[in-house]
């Protein structure tokens, strides 16, 4: 009885060590908490001392045309109009989803529905492979083709939003391609065969049923690439012109918020005014990067297959 | 038989190599329900996939033998699929509406065939759904997603979306298996309701199922089919000492 009793009441090896793996899991999650609370109380304390150092008007800040921190109009306000880049970060992020979309919709149906045997063979790897690709590389191919491409076709310097896009419309490709191509897999297979059972054609099971399952998830997918394309910086700064003005057409060079960011941090000092604008900046992109992940959410929730 | 709608012979079907159906007749008469019953694998649900075809979206799978529709010879290869399977319809065994709403759902059919009057729609949706014993039930919510419907209801609404385009033959590949007792008696009134419009073949694992509402029942056995006969005779005085032994005992 007194060795039940003992074993009863001494804590057992397995015991000890679920209470071990359960520290360090919760101290590695702790751990990530801090960071990205730390992140983001270190980007808003300094993005917005703009707006109270500073003493920039928000509004002024955000719908402003001109961006030159340093400098004051002929009103002796501070000349940092955010607008530009703000309307040249959404511009070549949506118009390269545009175009991004209907490729990944093709390529994925083909992957999945018209030849799977194809697409994971030969089509899955080379996917993956351009997911890969440094985002530096995807800028120098920019640099050295597009941009002179523009050049010849349109005239101009050859940087601008239509290069922009271009670049970016090939780097997100490959992740919303990736994720249509998952989604589509998700469709259970018996809506193929109770479409082609009644009737329907291969076509039209894909875009009668097939497609219009996986809507919430292709959805998912092309805000996913979008949220990619929002925050690129590198690829898009070498070819966009990173000239701070609004854009008046597709080949007239522009700047986007991340381009105007690594161009000029490292050309400010801390605690500036001109230093402060930046974070203001990097807050705008913090906060919709938040914008496209609760999107993201929302359309998940609304599209769960019951 | 001269009179059969869909006539079967030296049916044999191999996945790659390995036979699964080993050869053997089945023919059936215009109208009235036939119910397939053995144990698992013995092959009547493959079986009735060879008939509209389902196996050629699988790999590897062959069939092989006579399969005879009103004297078209289903295999042939001039047969389209797409004009085969509007005739000859298929219900699975898990109920698997479309996520559209009720409405579309059963007009899916319709629709692809290229009818988008809404008159003509209404007035087949309707019937389908009352043909299907759920009209009273959706009535006034044929706009509501199908998923939102009970499993019982979804695989009604699985029936009237595929008898909306007025197949001659009606597959069911055990459509109550994944269903509750009640809402499996909804499916046989069912099919009881619309017995006398369509040749029914359901696949069933429930005895007592087939007894209640076949006319005609056919026992297989490891790819064979080892005896078809009249449902009460099936089970009162079966041919085949296998037979007797498989209903026996389950019943006994």
């Amino acid at each position: 009885m007194d060795q039940i009793r003992e074993s009863l009441l001494k804590t057992s090896i397995a015991t000890k060590r679920e209470r071990f793996g359960r520290s360090i899991t919760m101290a590695a999650l702790i751990l990530i908490a801090v960071i990205v609370v730390s992140i983001f109380y270190f980007i808003a304390s300094k993005g917005l001392s703009t707006f109270f150092v500073d003493k920039i008007n928000v509004w002024e800040f955000l719908s402003g045309k001109t961006w030159n921190p340093g400098t004051t109009d002929a009103h002796g306000k501070q000349e940092v109009g955010a607008l530009p880049m703000i309307v040249g970060s959404f511009l070549i992020t949506v118009l390269s989803a545009i175009i991004a979309t209907p490729f990944a919709i093709g390529t994925a149906v083909f992957m999945t529905e018209i030849s799977p045997k194809h697409g994971a063979r030969i089509l899955q790897p080379v996917i993956e492979l351009l997911v890969g690709i440094p985002s530096v590389v995807y800028g120098f191919i920019g640099l050295t083709v597009i941009v002179p491409l523009q050049r010849h076709i349109f005239g101009g310097s050859g940087f601008g939003v239509l290069a922009g896009t271009v670049v970016l419309f090939v780097m997100i490709l490959p992740t919303v391609t990736s994720m249509t191509v998952d989604t589509l897999r998700s469709v259970p297979q018996y809506y193929r065969e109770s479409a082609l059972a009644i009737g329907a054609t291969r076509w039209q099971a894909i875009y009668k049923v097939i497609l219009r399952a996986a809507t919430p998830g292709i959805l998912t997918a092309i805000v996913f690439g979008m949220a990619r394309a929002f925050g690129e910086a590198l690829a898009v700064q070498m070819v966009v012109g990173n000239a701070p003005i609004l854009p008046t057409n597709l080949t007239s060079p522009a700047a986007t918020l991340t381009s105007i960011l690594t161009q000029g941090i490292g050309n400010t000092v801390m605690g500036s005014m001109q230093n402060d604008v930046l974070w203001t900046l990097a807050l705008i992109l913090l906060f919709m990067s938040l914008v496209f992940n609760i999107i993201i959410r929302v359309i998940g929730k609304k599209g769960e297959l019951k | 038989m001269a009179d059969s709608i869909l006539t079967t012979e030296n049916v044999r079907l191999y996945y790659g190599d390995k036979e699964a159906l080993h050869g053997f007749d089945l023919d059936f008469p215009e109208k009235g329900i036939t119910a397939l019953i053995g144990p698992s694998g013995s092959g009547k649900s493959t079986y009735i996939r060879a008939i509209n075809r389902m196996h050629d979206l699988t790999e590897g799978v062959t069939v092989t033998g006579n399969f005879m529709f009103k004297g078209n010879n289903i295999y042939a290869p001039t047969t389209d699929t797409v004009e085969l399977r509007k005739q000859i319809g298929m219900v699975f065994q898990q109920p698997n509406p479309f996520p559209f709403s009720i409405y579309d759902n059963v007009a899916f059919g319709l629709r692809i065939a290229g009818k988008t009057k809404k008159v003509e729609l209404d007035e087949i949706v309707e019937k389908s759904l009352k043909q299907a014993a759920i009209w009273d039930e959706v009535k006034d919510v044929l706009h509501k997603s199908a998923l939102s419907l009970s499993g019982g209801q979804q695989q009604r609404v699985s029936i009237a979306r595929t008898l909306a385009v007025s197949p001659d033959i009606l597959l069911l590949d055990e459509p109550t298996s994944a269903l509750d007792p009640v809402s499996s008696h909804k499916i046989e009134e069912t099919l009881m309701n619309i017995r006398n419009d369509y040749t029914i073949i359901i696949v069933t694992h429930n005895m007592s199922q087939a007894s209640r509402i076949s006319d005609r029942t056919a026992f297989f056995m490891d790819g064979n089919l080892i005896e078809v006969s009249p449902t009460t005779q099936l089970f009162t005085d079966p041919k085949e000492k296998q037979t007797q032994d498989y209903i026996t005992g389950r019943f006994g």
